[in-house]
């Protein structure tokens, strides 16, 4: 499962609402061994296409680097599908490197609906996963109904069904 | 002294585990021979059988892609760090049509 605070998957959506119909992609670091997510670095998208996305050379040394210096890793690697289904293509597979991310795909083809789905890609084996998006705190003490798979601070994402 | 080569988790299996290694030579191609002469099978993940680097495949030498310092006849010193990072790339885009658009290898690195 991949427990994410509602703040950095409002950014996500933002960074991928924003560049589309490109396809938007980045990183969200976290202590190592953590599995939290923490701190959200929006990447260049380098090919710059509706259909493919590419970490420039530099900014990915950057960045890794700085992760390092800072003890963290790349707890979710994120991109967007512009207009097809959060759900890996066979590129994305075939090029997953990072065999203890998260990867989290969002789809902006439906501009009113958040689509948010996270997978593990190990071997080339893809493994959906729950998501659990934490809201900030609320008031407790205030009057208030949740549907099922809700509580105050969470909404759990099942994953799909049929694959 | 030696150069200090940094591997990404994902090829860490050729080296017991280790984040970084030592290794000598006064090429990249040299260095990746050293190393798979300890690290059995590492170079293989790096270099396609037409004897390139595979595309999807950073490797730096000090802050520089090796891609801007002729690939593998890139030019080592003593004291260099080299990093090797596999690209983060994907899309929507079919796999062979990704591949043929960018002039690249269909053998990935995992």
């Amino acid at each position: 499962m991949l427990s994410i605070d509602r703040s950095i998957i409002d950014a996500i959506i933002a960074h991928a609402r924003r560049d589309h119909p490109d396809e938007a992609c980045g990183v969200v670091a976290g202590p190592l061994g953590s599995d939290t997510p923490v701190r959200h670095i929006p990447m260049d998208n380098a090919a710059r296409s509706m259909t493919f996305y590419e970490f420039d050379s530099m900014e990915h040394l950057r960045v890794w680097r700085e992760m390092d210096d800072r003890d963290e890793e790349p707890v979710v690697i994120y991109h967007s599908h512009t207009a097809t289904e959060a759900y890996p293509s066979r590129t994305d597979v075939s090029f997953a490197g990072e065999p203890n991310a998260h990867y989290l795909l969002v789809s902006t083809r439906e501009p009113a609906t958040e689509e948010i789905r996270s997978f593990r890609i190990v071997d080339g084996v893809v493994t959906e996963e729950p998501v659990q998006i934490v809201e900030p705190t609320v008031d407790p003490h205030a009057v208030q109904s949740y549907m099922f798979g809700q509580s105050p601070t969470t909404v759990d994402y099942e994953c799909s069904p049929g694959r | 002294m030696a150069i200090e080569v940094r591997i990404p988790t994902i090829l860490r299996t050729y080296t017991g585990g280790a984040k970084t290694v030592e290794g000598a030579g006064d090429t990249l191609a040299a260095l990746l021979s050293d190393l798979d002469s300890r690290h059995g099978g590492l170079r293989g993940r790096l270099v396609t059988e037409q004897g390139g680097l595979h595309r999807f495949v950073n490797i730096y030498v000090n802050d520089e892609d090796v891609r801007f310092l002729g690939s593998l006849d890139a030019k080592l010193n003593d004291g260099d760090n080299v990093t090797i990072l596999p690209a983060v790339a994907g899309g929507a885009f079919g796999f062979a049509a990704a591949a043929a658009m960018l002039g690249r290898s269909t053998a990935p690195v995992r």
